[in-house]
Formats: C-alpha cells, structure tokens, sequence
C-alpha cells in the first residue's frame, strides 16, 4: 500500500530508508536519533528527500528522478504531531474543521459528531487550545487529523510529552480508532510498550537505516536487535487470550498454543486477546520439572537454537507450541546442562510483561 | 481651545500619516514576511536596504525622491502622464516620504512577530490540506496581528513627525503639505512665532503619546485574542 525508498542527508548522519506497509498499524520503531521523524516528514510531504521515491496505493508523491513531489495538502495524509499543534488563535471547534476551509467536500455533521463522540471532546468546542490539558490537546489533534479524511493517519510520538496517565487515556482513544475506523497508521514510537499495543507490524529504525521489518512477534522478538532498538530488550512476544479468571487468587490464565501462563489479574476477562512479552533475561531453563518451586510459569519446550553472544552469555531459542522463547543464560549453564537444539526442555519464567490495556504503570 | 489653523494641521497630519501607513503595510507585509520566511541569496543585503532609511539622512531620501517623482524625474512623468496624478509638493507627495522613512520600524515589528510564530503550526496547517496562501491567510497573519498592529502604529507615529525627507520633497505649504513638524519649524522662523510653535510642540507630544497608548491596548486585545491570555513578554 505504502512504500517508502528514500535517502536523505540530515544533520549527522544520512537516512537510507527502504521499507512498505499494508493496512492496519505500522509502528515506525527505534532510539531517538534513528531519523524516524524524518521519514514521517518525508511521507507527509513536509520535507524532500535528496533520492528515491514514496508511492501510496499506487499514486506516486515523491519520486526525485521525475521531479514529483505532491505538496503535504494534497496527500490526503492525516498527522498527529508529538506536541498537539493546535491553533491557539481558533477554538476547539475551528480547529477541527480546519481542513474543511480548503476542501468544502470534506465537511459531513454527521461524521463531525461521531469524531467529537469517539473522542469525547464534545464539552470542549468553544474552548481555546490554552485552556485544554494536555491529554485533551492531543485528543483534538487526533481529532482535527481524522475530520480531514486521510487516507493514511501518521503519528509522531504522539504521547511522548504526556505524563502516565494521559498516555494510558490517549492509548485507548489510539485502539478504539484502529478497530473502528481500519484508517491504516503509521506510528513513530521509541517506547516498546506502545508498540506492542497498537502496531501490527514493526519498521525498525537505526541510525538511518531499516534493521528489520515484519510482523511485531517476529521483529520484536528476535534478540539481535536488542542494541538497534535501543531500549528494547531481547525477549519474545506471544499472542493469548485469556482463559480463566481467578478472582479470589487475584490471578488470569492466559492461554496459547504452547500452554498456558498465570498473570496477576489486571481486570481481565475471558476471551480477551492480550500481547504478552517476556524478556529473556526473566527465562531459566531446566532439564527436568522443576517440583517446590515458586514459579507459577514452566513451559515444557524444545531448544532451537543456542547462540553465544558477546560478554559470555547465551541466548537460546525454545520452541513452546508455535511460540518462540527466548532465554538468556551463562555460558557455563549451557555446558553444564549440555542444551543442544532439539533437546526437550522446561522453561522457567520469573516475569511476564503484559499489555493487556496499557493499564499499567 | 484649538484654533481653526491648529485643527487643520493636525487633520493634515494624520490625513498624511495615515495614508502613509496604507501605502506601506502591504510592502511591510511582503517584506517582513520574506525576511521571516525566506532564504535567498543576498537575504542581507535586502535586509539592509529595508533599513536604509534609518541611517540614511533623511534630506537624501527626500532629494532622491524628488528626482523620482518631479516632473520630469520618471515616476513622476509616468503617473502625470497615465493618471493625472502629481505627488511632488502634494500632501500625497508627504505621505510617500513618511512611508519610506517609517518603513523599517514597520518592518522590523512585523518581522519580529512573524519569526516568534512556530513554523510547526504552518507545517500542520499544511498537512490539512492548506496550501501557502491558505497558511499565510489563516496561521501567519493572524497570529502575527499583535506585531503588524504595532508595526502600523509605530509607523503612523513616525510618520506624525517626519521632517526631514517630507520637507525636501514637498517643501512646507501651509495646507497641502505642511504638517504639524514642518508647521513648528516654520513657526520657530517667525519672529514672536515661539508661544505658538510651543503649543504646536505639546500637540505633537499628546498625539504621538495617544498613539502609543492606543497601539499598547489594541496589541493587548489582540494577543488575548490569540491566544486567550495575556502574552508574556
């Protein structure tokens, strides 16, 4: 649907970027610096590459060879900008019909109150953008994006400079709009957890370059991509759906098709599909079932691979089901216990990061 | 209170001053916005002509005009000749002196509030579909009114008391071009001529002090407009 090819100089260093995108959410993932911004600008129209070109459904916007580069108004593309950028001399209300004063045709009332409705900002459309907090700010930016039709919504950070609690509250607004409106979106994020929320696939971005990019579960879990990710720790992203609820444990039983894992319960309910993530560090491994033991989580798996990496570590994959675990353990446990690929084993999980809402802290 | 000479005179003066403004803000529009907005090739350099006639002697100015504008100078020629219009010793000749000489304070205002305006407003603005016009029409300018206020105030002010320029190219005629400065100078000329020149002084002052005040308010009202506070300075 959307494919980028571009190079471009910018402070620093050069941006080689090279990827393509389908429907849904494509988180635009990597360190602060990588240049994802520039390839957000650079689909949005708002700045021109030195080289390549970027095609949407196959109608060209930039191509430097023929000299085509469709300017940002024409592009039909929504962008939700890390700092809400509203107008502060226009109201809530003039602010989100903003686009309508140069396209008459993209004005619909009714379209206009189910926006205002989605997003809850009805109580604040006379108000002027000083008077909104900033969560509200961000919601009316969303807004004002969504009422010009885009075609494509592209998303800087768009909760980078909110506190916790905004950003759970402007998260939820995120993943009501991807289910409800399949307008597909291009989502710049450094934060891991956002991306296991909302995205469908990962680009991930380093120092101007595409490292890898596919579906979250497969980027997001490969460990060699710890450092290109930058805060991003090498573990495994599985898919469940919650299976039972415990109510006087205070515990869910998350099922997949490698078995299954108790987490506290976060309100959960049954039938709920939630991402979880576990890093690798939080992963021992034994020969046999470990019996006493506090650990609630012991997958029964087959090694698939035994890398050594760098600082006398090792990172062993564990088939569990049609899951891959990951674990990081010492060179010296690896010998000890003789873990070659194919060898059955049990996987002990100390912790389990979860997204189930976002809820979390 | 005032007598009849006195209120022509100051009728005159605010009928040139204010023409002069008109004739100036879309070139301090134009200009300031350049100066913000733009990146060229021998940027300074037009910078620096915008702020000629601050270091200029304003007699240069006014002597150059004159060549311009006389009959026989090619501007002049060619509007006498197409219009029907002269300017030279006119209240319409003061007014274009006044224009030229209040022209860099105009700018600079203008110029200053237009930079102080995030370009990151204008490239959302461009994202929901406006094109340059529809920015400069709904972000730019609006947001930049406290500063194109002052600009024009400022300018209207300065132009209250030109002297110099507006003296060398449409000399002092009492009525057409003699405004309330050129009236002073020629009052102070006649012999007994101070107690008059005096209240013509302390009329000068209440008007340009009316005018500062009154660009003060509606720069105030215009930033609270905006922005819905006070803006801090």
């Amino acid at each position: 649907m959307l494919s980028v090819e571009i190079s471009h100089d910018q402070g620093g260093f050069s941006l080689d970027a090279h990827f393509d995108c389908g429907t849904g959410v494509t988180a635009l993932f990597g360190r602060s610096g990588a240049g994802k911004t520039s390839v957000i600008n650079a689909i949005a129209g708002l700045i021109r590459p030195r080289k390549g070109r970027i095609v949407f459904d196959g109608e060209t916007l930039f191509d430097a060879e023929q000299g085509i580069h469709v300017r940002a108004g024409l592009r039909r593309f929504g962008y939700v900008f890390q700092e809400a950028r509203l107008f502060p001399h226009f109201t809530v209300r003039q602010n989100l019909v903003y686009s309508h004063w140069f396209d008459r045709t993209l004005y619909s009332a009714s379209d206009f109150t189910h926006v205002v409705e989605l997003l809850g900002i009805g109580a604040l459309l006379q108000r002027r953008p000083a008077q909104l907090s900033g969560g509200e700010k961000q919601r009316v930016a969303i807004g004002r994006a969504l009422l010009a039709k885009p075609r494509l919504l592209l998303l800087d950070e768009p909760l980078a400079s909110l506190d916790a609690e905004r950003k759970h509250e402007i998260l939820r607004y995120l993943r009501l709009l991807r289910d409800e409106t399949r307008i597909p979106m291009i989502y710049v994020s450094h934060a891991v957890e956002e991306v296991l929320e909302l995205a469908d696939q990962v680009v991930l971005l380093a120092l101007g370059r595409v490292v890898a990019s596919g579906s979250v579960e497969a980027v997001m879990g490969r460990p060699d991509l710890r450092t290109a990710a930058g805060m991003f720790e090498g573990g495994a992203v599985i898919e469940t759906q919650v299976a039972d609820v415990d109510p006087e444990d205070s515990l869910a039983i998350l099922g997949f098709d490698g078995g299954t894992l108790t987490v506290g319960n976060f309100g959960a309910k049954i039938g709920e599909r939630v991402r979880v993530r576990i890093r690798a560090r939080e992963v021992s491994i034994a020969l046999a079932p470990p019996q006493h033991i506090s650990i609630q989580n012991i997958l029964r798996g087959k090694i698939v691979t035994v890398d050594a990496s760098r600082g006398g570590s090792v990172n062993v994959a564990i088939a569990v089901g049609a899951a891959m675990l990951r674990a990081r353990i010492t060179q010296r446990s690896v010998r000890q216990l003789g873990l070659v690929p194919g060898l059955e084993v049990y996987a002990l999980i100390k912790a389990i990061s979860l997204d189930p809402h976002g809820e979390h802290g | 209170m005032l007598s009849s000479e006195e209120i022509s005179i100051i009728l005159l003066s605010l009928k040139v001053a204010l023409l002069s403004v008109i004739i100036s803000v879309p070139f301090g529009l134009a200009a300031a916005h350049v100066l913000a907005r733009r990146d060229f090739p021998g940027k300074s350099l037009f910078d620096a002509l915008v702020h000629l006639p601050l270091v200029l002697p304003p007699v240069v100015v006014g002597y150059w005009l004159l060549l311009l504008f006389g009959k026989r100078g090619p501007l002049g020629a060619f509007l006498e000749e197409w219009f029907g219009i002269a300017v030279a010793f006119r209240w319409s000749g003061a007014a274009i002196a006044s224009a030229i000489m209040s022209f860099p304070l105009m700018v600079r205002a203008m110029r200053l509030s237009m930079e102080a305006i995030d370009p990151k407003l204008e490239a959302a603005a461009q994202t929901l579909g406006a094109g340059r016009l529809g920015v400069l029409l709904t972000i730019t300018l609006p947001l930049a009114m406290p500063g194109i206020l002052t600009g024009m105030l400022l300018a209207f002010a300065r132009s209250l008391g030109e002297f110099g320029a507006t003296i060398t190219f449409v000399s002092n005629i009492p009525g057409e071009t003699q405004t309330l400065p050129l009236a002073i100078y020629a009052l102070w000329q006649v012999p007994g001529g101070e107690a008059a020149a005096q209240r013509l002084c302390v009329l000068s002052l209440v008007l340009s002090l009316a005018a500062l005040l009154f660009s003060e308010a509606l720069v105030r009202r215009a930033n609270r407009r905006i922005k819905g506070y006070d803006a801090v300075r």
